[in-house]
């Protein structure tokens, strides 16, 4: 996710009044807010109301009983192992990135860069069908693989390379603008002292970056693990075995459960809502740390 | 922008975390995506551009494109309006608001896809209403692009949003006195402040919507010619054995993806020089 | 050489492994026989189980016929598909050499247990007056039915209509308009067959529905015959949805044996009583008996009839360029 979007961090700050002339006339104020929040109910709170709507159609015993099947189970313990091996490895590598990148000048940084953005903006279908080229029966490891018994696309490690893949800049991206509007005086300092590398980063450059890598984090768990196209196509949709809550959705969905279909909807829902909640009060964090700091 | 970086060895660790981003990089993303060339580029030039040229697949961008940025246009009207009223006026709500804009990042497409579908088929709440005045929305275009301006939403809003928290309240002033009205402010003195964000903004909804899938495969009603998107072409082609028709396809969305994210970060550089000015 | 010798070798040793605890087969089917293999599965596990004293546990994979068998060339371990049609088992054959090209002659009837055909679901009380072929393309009725390209009893229904039109007016070019001219009556083309249920049972899209006999039955089965009912035209096609091993796979896992006989039991009483149960119709003609009133009679003619077989069809109407294409070029 490009710099742009996921840093409100590094720009917000304390909020001044604003003076008289700022202030719009109120018919254009109440205008402006009705329209936008009539859009954002349409957009917005009207499709997270009708995945709740239609998951308690058949009351709350059915809705909780769509949890209750083994499959629904299996599908939320390989969605919760997804995200516990691609988020920490998508996290390491977000550090060390930036740590590459706002710290030392190189030629091709823009580059670089550009590179790390490229699966945000790269189609989730097409980073499936790249490991199906590479790790599919008839891909470049193909047969080898088959011989010696590893199975990747169609089976949990396929899973996890597709959402690696396709959360990948999450976390780099957050850190990046941070880091490079920090500078490196406090590392400096640091370094004049004594300390050594280890030290430093965690004495001085984590405690500043932490908000920030865990905003990052918060972000790319989501759509860890919310990922379906990607996903979809390397799963090979075994009941119980590759089927992640998202394809779980899909799978139950087509077997017309439609109350079960929404209600393992609406536990994503409810894990989109709870990442909202983690974020505001992130950032709520962070500008209070900032405040208190300046 | 760092301030000193200019003292090469006083920071350690430059080799082992540069080494590691590239290895990472490479491993996980560039080899599996040169895999798409280097299948592309065993087709012979004919067959590749009749790959990606042909009626069906020219339709499939005409549509992906269209949609997009029509999407990413209405976006960039709504998403200034809502940017501008969640950071100047304050009223009850407004943070929950502003979290729930954040929504389509968060909410997985899949499940973004089965509730437009819901809302919008002829009879669901919307659609039952829309239906009857001559616009279905669900399994047409006007559903592919309703999806699209979902998940691009927040792009226009999060890019706005500091910038107009950073605005200087001096140059509306000055305006003021100078005795320009309030709209005469807006478009002579803000908006040419909020033109850079608001045009990456909308090339990030843009680029995000190019290759949006699970959300739109629900809604579209898949169509060839008319409803079909280009990931969903892909995903055709691939059920059909067409290995190459599809890596074609795919190699033509990577270069634009590319060129596209390029853009974008041109645009941003532009516009930090254009803040600091 | 040197290769089947590990390959054996490894399939002993699993093999070996496999007596002690439970055996596991996967079954890569299409998408409306969920219910069926959710039904048949644990009658099987119960027979083998009596048979020869060891667990068996079937896991299941469902989606487009098209989808699934890709996710087996590209390597997905099914031990046996059941797939919507037999091209797409030949495409197994024919792109990744998983089972050889005979697969169809190793087990009776064209290694097709149960059969199915196309039929037309309409809204009750029939408003449209649907009675046959020739009414779907009466002016105002629009048609949901899924994409031939991916949907396997997509291409079912479109063999079905042209099959219909070609024996009727005597000729191609007739069945080729009127297939044209059904084509103009859809909105929306659904992936797979599951889809294009949804959208006509769920969204309440379309006035016809062109779907699986058995997908109809359960339709009416899943919300209320009150809503829905079925129209049986007077000629159709006789789908056969095959089955086979794959041998590949098998022969690695050291599952062959337990994989052929899971498919034979569908050939067995059980197993074509599970299959009427699931509104497929059964090959044994004692068994059919049974479900006589259920299935309604209707003039079937096979793919062989009329199209020259798979491939033929597969080529002149599915390929890219085909006659499928063309009506959406134009």
């Amino acid at each position: 996710m490009p710099a742009a979007v996921a840093s409100p961090l590094t720009t917000a700050g304390s909020r001044n009044p604003l003076p008289r002339a700022s202030r719009d006339a109120a018919w254009v104020r109440w205008t402006l807010t009705a329209v936008a929040l009539v859009f954002l109910a349409f957009f917005l709170a009207l499709p997270l109301a009708a995945v709740f709507a239609e998951g308690l159609r058949r009351g709350v015993a059915a809705y909780f009983a769509s949890f209750r099947d083994t499959d629904a189970l299996a599908a939320i313990r390989l969605t919760l192992l997804t995200a516990a091996i691609a988020v920490p490895a998508n996290a390491v590598f977000g550090v060390a990135a930036a740590w590459a990148i706002a710290k030392f000048p190189f030629r091709g940084k823009s580059l670089l860069i550009t590179l790390i953005d490229l699966p945000f903006a790269v189609s989730p279908v097409i980073a499936g069908l790249v490991y199906v080229l590479i790790f599919g029966a008839n891909g470049w490891f193909g047969s080898w693989l088959i011989d010696h018994d590893v199975r990747i696309i169609f089976a949990v490690p396929g899973i996890i390379i597709a959402t690696t893949f396709v959360t990948f800049p999450f976390v780099a991206r957050e850190l990046i603008p941070l880091m490079q509007a920090q500078g490196n005086d406090e590392e400096y300092a640091a370094a004049t002292l004594g300390a050594s590398g280890w030290q430093t980063f965690w004495r001085v450059t984590l405690p500043n970056i932490k908000w920030g890598l865990l905003y990052g984090i918060i972000l790319c768990n989501a759509r860890a693990m919310g990922e379906f196209g990607a996903v979809s196509v390397v799963s090979g949709h075994i009941r119980g075995e590759t089927d992640t809550l998202p394809l779980h959705v899909e799978i139950l969905y087509n077997e017309y459960n439609f109350v079960g279909s929404f209600a393992v909807a609406s536990l994503l829902t409810l894990l989109a809502l709870v990442t909202l909640v983690l974020k505001t009060i992130v950032e709520w964090r962070h500008a209070a740390s900032r405040s208190a700091s300046t | 922008m760092a301030t000193a970086r200019t003292r090469r060895s006083a920071l350690p660790g430059f080799g082992i975390t540069l080494g590691f981003t590239l290895a990472y990089l490479g491993l996980i993303v560039l080899i599996p995506l040169s895999a798409t060339f280097i299948r592309a580029a065993g087709m012979d030039w004919g067959s590749f551009w009749a790959a990606v040229t042909s009626p069906r697949v020219l339709a499939a961008y005409r549509l992906s494109f269209g949609a997009s940025l029509a999407a990413g246009a209405v976006n960039m009207v709504f998403g200034l309006i809502v940017a501008w009223v969640l950071t100047r006026y304050p009223f009850p709500g407004r943070r929950v608001v502003d979290a729930l804009v954040d929504l389509p990042f968060a909410l997985p497409t899949a499940v973004a896809g089965i509730a437009l579908t819901s809302i919008y088929a002829p009879n669901g709440w919307i659609g039952r209403w829309l239906a009857p005045l001559g616009f279905p929305v669900a399994f047409t275009r006007l559903g592919v692009f309703v999806a699209l301006t979902f998940i691009g939403l927040p792009f226009v809003v999060r890019t706005l949003q500091p910038v107009i928290q950073e605005l200087q309240p001096e140059m509306e002033e000055s305006a003021a006195s100078l005795g320009a009205t309030r709209w005469q402010t807006f478009r002579r003195v803000l908006l040419p402040e909020l033109v850079p964000p608001l045009l990456t903004g909308f090339a990030l909804a843009f680029a995000r919507a190019l290759g949006e899938y699970g959300s739109v495969v629900f809604i579209s009603g898949n169509m060839p010619m008319r409803t079909e998107i280009v990931p969903l072409l892909i995903i055709t082609k691939l059920e059909q054995y067409d290995y190459s028709g599809a890596t074609a396809i795919a190699v033509v969305m990577l270069v634009s993806s590319f060129l596209l994210l390029l853009l974008i970060n041109l645009l941003q550089k532009w516009s930090r020089r254009f803040q600091a000015v | 050489m040197k290769k089947s010798l590990t390959a054996t070798l490894l399939a002993l040793a699993l093999a070996s492994a496999a007596t002690a605890e439970t055996i596991t087969l996967l079954n890569v089917s299409y998408d409306p026989t969920r219910e069926l293999y959710a039904d048949f599965n644990p009658a099987f596990a119960r027979y083998w189980k009596a048979k020869t004293g060891d667990d068996v546990v079937v896991k299941q994979s469902h989606g487009g016929s098209g989808a699934q068998a890709r996710s087996v060339i590209d390597g997905l371990q099914a031990d046996v598909v059941t797939l919507a049609l037999a091209a797409d088992i030949d495409a197994l054959h024919k792109k990744a050499g998983l089972l050889p090209a005979d697969w169809q002659k190793r087990l009776p009837e064209r290694s097709t247990p149960y059969t199915s055909t196309i039929v037309l679901l309409v809204r009750k009380g029939n408003p449209k007056g649907i009675k046959d072929w020739d009414d779907v393309i009466n002016p105002g009725v629009s048609i949901v039915v899924a994409n031939p390209k991916t949907s396997g009893g997509a291409r079912w229904a479109y063999l079905a209509a042209w099959g219909y039109a070609e024996r009727k007016y005597g000729s191609k070019e007739k069945a080729r308009e009127f297939i044209t001219a059904l084509y103009k009556h859809v909105p929306v083309l659904d992936s797979g067959a599951r889809g294009a249920t949804t959208t006509f049972v769920q969204r309440g899209i379309g006035d016809v529905l062109l779907a699986w006999e058995n997908e109809a039955f359960l339709a009416l089965k899943e919300f209320g015959a009150d809503k829905f009912e079925i129209v049986v035209p007077s000629s159709s096609i006789l789908a056969e949805p095959p089955v086979a091993w794959v041998d590949k796979v098998v022969a690695r896992k050291g599952t062959e044996a337990v994989a052929k006989a899971y498919l034979e039991y569908l050939y067995s009483d059980e197993g074509q009583e599970i299959a009427g149960r699931n509104f497929y119709r059964p090959r044994n003609p004692a068994v059919a008996a049974k479900f006589a009133d259920v299935f309604p009679k209707i003039e079937l003619f096979t793919i062989d009839d009329v199209f020259g077989g798979w491939t033929k069809a597969q080529h002149a109407h599915f390929a890219d360029g085909g006659v499928f294409d063309q009506i959406y070029q134009k």
